[in-house]
């Protein structure tokens, strides 16, 4: 074949890309185990001083369950009211779906520090600066839009016809939704919650403007101990959500390839 | 869209034999169901990004006084159209990379088997498994002057390079994060692409080149322009990556914004700056949308 050596060409010059994809999130790792206090590569040492710190350091770890409180409620409210508003675009038959489908997504194109110095403004005058309740508007508008995209997704696949015949069997309107809608679009519901919890969870821009000293998150507390020294707690950090992450999503797909097989 | 539009119809046919009386009532309720579920999204989206937009905006007309300053001192302060110019120039440039990196390889994704597909997917997927903040350090660690990248380049024998705080590190940095953004709307596209039009131009004379250039390549533009909008897009209002990444002669847009609002409290300058870039942003968006359907179109049609 006269084309092998483009192959070749094409199979180096992809690995590349996905060294560069890959090495970031790698690299993290054998830095968690730094013995000296700083971020030169190679670590030198092996200590789990960094994990340590972690766990102990009241700073991180009240950050950690602040993040995970606000996640938490994020997943919930983005999840509910982003499911309705899909199940709602589906089923409106005029043009205004299209439209109000766009406006809906806008939080994901609005450039973040423009959103976060307009939220500042208005909670500084709301006095929700620093506030649980002010982390969870904010983050639940920014997730709702990856709601709307996962859950439009499966009902864009969805049979209405199935609704349809639970209807002419006799059931009404919510029994159709529970028994029958809502276990087929399940998936998607399920797809949605866990990118809002990863979208609050990871945020970082809306947080580093509406944090105070009393209501830290996760990203601000790694940002700032980033910018301020050279602690490596961040790379033993990074390891435990990569690591988190991966059993997490491990587990998905052991349960959803056993659920399909039985 | 056609499926799901016969919905409401479906659902008021059965009710309607039963009883005339019960008929209309129903079918009102019914016809205004649909948008009202719509509105606690709409309600939130309007009480925390709109309301905020249209605070920073009257700001930036109106702080300390009423009239254009804000703008005007914007566009005539050299150092602000430098770095509005600057900002443009880095999405660019990160757009350009992640079409040259992200084009062989959703094309190799849709070349293999099975196996190495799910490997190529899991390594598109596996930067989000990290937070997007630990990413950016874990790009300070391999950019330094002393760090992995400058290990290998001195290994082959040649000088270092000075990439933190530098155009390339930013540039480098950013494209790595948005290349799933990338990858994923070209491979879905290319996955669509019928590989027997570039056999049948092969069959008829055409070098691989040939038909590459004149059947594959058309057809797979719909995926580069969708990919390369967002990219650009989101590049524009790019904060973290550049502010720990880049040095004073790499600062973006979104810096300045950060340091009028919360170093010098200058809401009218930081709105006024603010507004441009969600203005460039709109702008941009409103151009591509019409190019973006037509070349879809033109796609299916073909």
């Amino acid at each position: 074949m006269r084309l092998a050596p483009f192959r070749i060409l094409l199979g180096l010059f992809c690995l590349l890309v996905a060294v560069w994809l890959v090495m970031p999130t790698l690299v993290i790792i054998p830095m968690s185990f730094n013995e000296k206090k700083s971020l030169a590569f190679p670590p030198s040492g092996f200590s789990w001083q960094w994990y340590a710190n972690f766990f102990t350091n009241p700073d991180w770890l009240s950050s950690f369950f602040n993040s995970l409180r606000v996640a938490g409620l994020v997943a919930v409210a983005a999840t509910l009211i982003g499911t309705l508003a899909s199940l709602g675009l589906s089923r409106m038959k005029h043009a205004g779906a299209g439209l109000l489908r766009a406006i809906l997504i806008t939080p994901m194109i609005v450039p973040g520090v423009v959103l976060a110095i307009g939220i500042y403004a208005v909670y500084l005058d709301y006095q929700l600066v620093g506030t649980t309740t002010g982390f969870v508007i904010a983050h639940t508008m920014l997730a709702i839009p990856f709601v709307i995209i996962a859950v439009s997704a499966s009902l864009e696949v969805f049979d209405v016809r199935l609704e349809t015949a639970a209807a002419s069997l006799g059931a009404d309107r919510f029994t159709t939704f529970r028994t029958v809608t809502l276990p087929l679009i399940a998936p998607g519901i399920l797809s949605g919650l866990l990118f809002a919890f990863v979208t609050s969870f990871d945020e970082i821009i809306v947080a580093l403007f509406i944090t105070s000293p009393y209501l830290k998150t996760l990203p601000v507390q790694i940002f700032t101990s980033i910018t301020r020294d050279a602690d490596p707690t961040v790379t033993a950090v990074g390891t435990i959500i990569f690591i988190a992450t991966t059993l997490i999503i491990s587990a998905g797909l052991i349960i959803s390839s056993k659920s399909t097989r039985s | 869209m056609n499926q799901t539009s016969h919905t409401p119809t479906a659902g008021g046919d059965h009710p309607r034999p039963a009883g005339a009386v019960q008929g209309p009532q129903r079918r009102l309720r019914l016809a205004a169901y649909p948008s009202l579920l719509a509105m606690p999204a709409l309600l939130l989206l309007i009480a925390a990004m709109g309301y905020p937009l249209l605070t920073v905006t009257l700001r930036s007309f109106s702080d300390p006084a009423w009239g254009l300053q804000n703008y005007v001192w914007f566009f005539s302060t050299p150092v602000n159209v430098t770095v509005l110019w600057r900002t443009f120039s880095i999405a660019a440039w990160v757009t350009i990379v992640c079409v040259i990196a992200a084009y062989p390889y959703a094309y190799l994704m849709t070349a293999v088997g099975p196996r190495l597909r799910l490997v190529l997917i899991l390594c598109v997927l596996v930067p989000f498994w990290v937070s997007g903040v630990v990413r950016t350090l874990a790009w300070v660690i391999l950019l330094q002057d002393s760090g992995i990248i400058n290990s290998v380049i001195r290994l082959l024998g040649f000088d270092g390079v000075k990439l933190i705080r530098t155009q390339t590190g930013v540039v480098i940095g950013m494209a790595q994060v948005l290349l799933p953004f990338m990858i994923l709307p070209l491979y879905s596209v290319m996955r669509g692409i019928d590989l027997r039009l570039v056999q049948a131009a092969r069959s008829l004379g055409a070098r691989p080149a040939r038909a590459f250039l004149q059947i594959y390549l058309p057809l797979s533009l719909p995926g580069v322009f969708a990919g390369a909008i967002i990219v650009f897009i989101l590049s524009l209002g790019f904060y973290i990556t550049p502010a720990l990444l880049g040095g004073p002669r790499s600062t973006m847009l979104s810096t300045l914004v950060q340091s009028q609002v919360l170093s010098l409290l200058n809401w009218g300058r930081g709105g006024a700056m603010g507004v441009v870039l969600l203005v460039a942003t709109f702008v941009l968006l409103a151009l591509a949308a019409p190019l973006m359907r037509q070349r879809h179109k033109q796609a299916s049609r073909s």
